[in-house]
């Protein structure tokens, strides 16, 4: 085993009879923010999934700490340090904010975050604390996820589509969390399809393609350009250079 | 005078019916199961009442000390095997195997105990009713009985709402996966929700044992009560469940004061028009049809 | 669909129904309908009278196979069309018809009631629909069981029997439920391989899919629906003919939705052969079992219950997907050509 925190080796993810992901390997170290871009429908939310336990893998290994966890159902990964905030939000529509929180705190693991954390994390929660989640706007929805999430009290957090239909000025704002969160220790594994939102944060960007790598690097010595043809593909300029 | 009397005796029956449909609504609204073996348990809570109780030197009315307990156990392990089973193949397995569990359960109560009915008696004060008006009788029993169904579900609203299993439970009901990266084992809560539904039911077998007489048949057209009341009052709403045990109640009623042999068609009919005007029921919602 | 299977199979694949020769299976399905026909003069009375009820359970369950097998309708309430099919054939033979002339009437009675009662149960899906089938059927017994004409809950005797011999009263008896069955499996059979079978087939495969390809889901249930109505109020008229007497309890009573089910999920759900199979071990386990009361019922359900949960395709499933043979093939084998 490697002493990589979290290691993806030659996964493979098959939905039905579609392929995913394809082969995909990669690794993401402790204390790191690591961003993984892609098109629509490049794989990057069945791989989050994947690794999250809501999804079966074909092949490949997933070993987080040292530890194989590819067979462990979810909520043994959740109590194991791994913690996804869903594409889509998904809260529990029927419950209050707060309700929603104390169910991400109920089995959660020893850490830096209780509901008290998170109120001062998102000051405007205590006072519609009560309110059904469906209530709430997008951007607030994003936040109620994001603390649900965090009060499991992971060491390794998966934000799936953080900005996906949110307004600029509201992803700004979860965004500028981020450092936040990676300051009490945690490290922290985006999807995004917001190319400049993803690069910006992580230091390192891994790029999928239609199921497979297409790039990867540290963000500084990746050229627009390169990115660009990784995200969308090669033949976008007709040209074969492999 | 006569109408006021029918909607009283109508609520005193509504409440049993709720008691007797609550689990039936858990179960469906946490793991999308509708048990057919829902009723036949209720019977088998009270054949196991009339028959164990004698071993434990308690007086009968307080079986449900042993037998409730019990069920919530049983409920727990068949759930997390067989129920568990056929939720895993497809939602069509799991009509066709508590359908065919209800069967081999009145057929071998029948094998067991003979067609003979049984019943609970508790021999006391329950017998006798309260007279508070020229033809309204009021029995101390129903009485007993409505305030459990209301103790029940008071608790089990608390009980959802106020502790941490309650709220994973809901979570369950609401989003399974969501539930799950919350660091929620569903399996472990689908039992949970059947040791509820399944203890639930036997207090209901328990106390219909106490009120009338009961044989291995007795389940399905309890179930069939159970359900209406369900459907009636909106899937996934407890308080729904006890309105439409009344309301069922109520027609009931009202079809037996027509004609003593309309009191189950009385119900029949507002279900299907229930069913006709308004699918998701009293107080459901559209979404969870 | 612009592609014909024919064209496709000039080229690279060849499709077939058939795993072997249609001619064997003419041959052999010849002389089991002979055999059946003259069964009262070939077998002993008490296996024909078992031969009787065999005939009537499996047109029932192949209307549940219908419904549940290749349309997803658990229904748990098909005794409501069996009993009305029965209380129709009482009412006609009331009215002087001759019973056996009131079969094919009956069906047609159950098919005209289960038209509206479509449009109230199609508004529930899954397990509501079915407890809601169960709903109409205890209505119907209900409300059956009020006309003074039938005899109320008690029930009365068919007439129009009286110019039979018993021989002759019991021979129609067999022939009727005999009739019946052939119908109703010819009937489904043909039926499959119609343009419905196919509509099925593909609502079986992806639901969501084939309404989106413009296949009329709804009204394609509701054709079956009115279909196994039918079918089962041809069985519930033989049933009317083979007692002859009608009464609430019986001919209402649930244990036909049970031992549709049963049958069919041990035979096979969502093959013609399935039912047919199950019917055969069914009434194997009763005559077998019979001298020890409901116990034939109890293993009966227990299997079904372990089949449905450990091998869903039931014993003739199973059977054909390891043999890869076919009696009443439905669908299409399709095998590349050797190049």
């Amino acid at each position: 085993m490697s002493n990589d925190f979290l290691a993806v080796n030659n996964l493979t993810v098959h939905h039905g009879q579609l392929c995913a992901v394809d082969d995909v390997s990669f690794s993401v170290q402790r204390g790191e923010v690591f961003a993984m871009i892609g098109a629509n429908g490049a794989g990057k939310s069945t791989l989050m999934r994947t690794i999250a336990g809501l999804q079966k893998l074909t092949s490949g290994s997933i070993s987080f700490k040292g530890q194989e966890i590819s067979l462990m159902p979810p909520h043994k990964r959740v109590k194991f340090g791994v913690s996804l905030v869903p594409e889509g939000r998904r809260l529990f529509s029927s419950m209050t904010l707060e309700e929603n929180l104390q169910v991400g705190e109920f089995k959660s693991n020893k850490g830096p975050f209780n509901i008290h954390r998170i109120y001062e994390l998102f000051p405007w929660m205590p006072d519609r604390r009560r309110q059904l989640a469906w209530q709430f706007s997008g951007g607030e929805q994003q936040s109620i996820a994001l603390g649900r999430a965090l009060l499991t009290n992971p060491e390794l957090l998966l934000i799936d589509e953080l900005s996906l239909g949110l307004a600029p000025i509201v992803i700004e704002k979860i965004y500028a969390l981020i450092p936040e969160i990676v300051k009490e220790g945690l490290s922290v594994m985006i999807v995004e399809q917001d190319v400049a939102q993803g690069v910006g944060v992580a230091s390192r960007v891994h790029c999928l393609l239609e199921g497979r790598t297409s790039l990867s690097g540290v963000p500084a010595d990746l050229t627009s350009e390169a990115i660009e043809r990784a995200y969308f593909g090669a033949d976008l300029n007709s040209t074969k250079d492999h | 005078m006569i109408w006021f009397n029918l909607i009283i005796q109508g609520i005193l029956v509504g409440g049993f019916y709720a008691l007797f449909a609550c689990g039936l609504s858990l179960m469906f609204g946490v793991m999308r199961v509708i048990n057919l073996a829902h009723g036949d348990m209720a019977v088998v809570a009270g054949y196991v009442a009339v028959m164990l109780t004698p071993h434990f030197h308690i007086p009968m009315l307080w079986s449900f000390l042993v037998v409730v307990p019990l069920f919530g156990l049983v409920g727990y392990l068949v759930q997390r095997t067989l129920i568990q089973k056929s939720i895993d193949r497809d939602p069509f397995t799991t009509l066709l195997v508590t359908f065919g569990l209800s069967v081999v359960i009145e057929n071998a109560l029948l094998q067991l105990y003979t067609a003979n009915a049984q019943t609970i008696s508790i021999g006391s004060i329950l017998y006798k009713s309260w007279h508070p008006a020229s033809i309204i009788y009021i029995s101390y029993q129903s009485l007993v009985v409505l305030a459990i169904a209301v103790v029940v579900l008071a608790s089990l609203q608390l009980f959802l709402s106020k502790t941490g299993t309650g709220r994973q439970i809901r979570a369950v009901a609401d989003d399974q996966e969501a539930a799950q990266l919350s660091g929620t084992n569903y399996r472990h809560i689908f039992g949970v929700a059947a040791a509820i539904s399944f203890a639930t039911v036997a207090l209901a077998g328990i106390a219909y044992g106490m009120t009338t007489q009961f044989a291995p048949t007795s389940g399905g057209i309890n179930l069939l009560f159970a359900f209406e009341a369900v459907v009636i009052g909106g899937i996934g709403s407890l308080w729904g469940t006890l309105v439409g045990g009344i309301a069922l109640g109520i027609a009931q009623q009202i079809g037996s004061h027509i004609n003593p042999q309309y009191t189950l068609l009385g119900g029949n009919v507002l279900f299907l028009i229930v069913l006709a005007i308004r699918p998701q029921g009293l107080f459901g919602k559209k979404s969870s049809l | 669909m612009s592609i014909s299977p024919r064209e496709i199979g000039s080229d690279l694949v060849s499709i077939r129904r058939t795993t072997h020769s249609p001619g064997i299976t003419l041959v052999v399905a010849g002389a089991m309908i002979g055999v059946l026909t003259g069964a009262p003069w070939i077998f002993p009375a008490s296996f024909v009278t078992v031969l009787m009820n065999f005939f009537i359970l499996v047109s029932m369950a192949t209307m549940w196979n219908l419904m549940a097998g290749y349309a997803g309708m658990v229904s748990i309430g098909q005794q409501a069309f069996v009993g009305l099919g029965g209380y129709a054939t009482l009412y006609f033979a009331l009215k002087g018809m001759s019973p056996y002339v009131a079969i094919p009437f009956s069906a047609l009675t159950c098919a005209l009631i289960a038209i509206p009662v479509t449009y109230l149960l199609f508004r529930l899906r899954g397990g509501y629909f079915s407890i809601a089938t169960w709903v109409v059927a205890d209505t119907a017994g209900i409300i059956i069981g009020t006309i003074a004409l039938f005899g109320g809950g008690t029930g009365r005797p068919v007439p129009g029997f009286t110019n039979f011999s018993p021989t002759q009263i019991t021979n129609f008896a067999y022939l009727s439920c005999w009739f019946v069955a052939l119908v109703v499996i010819a009937g489904t059979y043909l039926l499959l391989r119609s343009r419905l079978g196919l509509v099925l087939s593909s609502v079986r495969d992806n639901e969501i899919s084939a309404r989106s390809s413009g296949v009329k889901v709804t009204s394609a249930r509701r054709t079956v629906f009115i279909i196994a109505a039918a079918g089962c109020g041809a069985a519930g008229a033989v049933l009317a003919i083979a007692q002859p007497y009608v009464q609430v309890s019986n001919e209402f009573n649930i244990q036909w939705a049970a031992e549709m089910l049963f049958v069919s999920m041990i035979g096979g759900l969502g093959t013609v052969e399935g039912p047919i199979i199950g019917c055969v071990i069914f009434f194997a386990l009763q005559q077998s079992l019979q001298s020890y009361g409901a116990w034939y019922l109890i293993i009966f359900g227990s299997l079904a219950v372990t089949i449905a949960i450990w091998q869903p395709r039931g014993l003739w499933g199973a059977f054909r997907d390891k043999f890869h043979i076919e009696l009443l093939p439905v669908g299409y084998w399709t095998r590349s050509k050797k190049q």
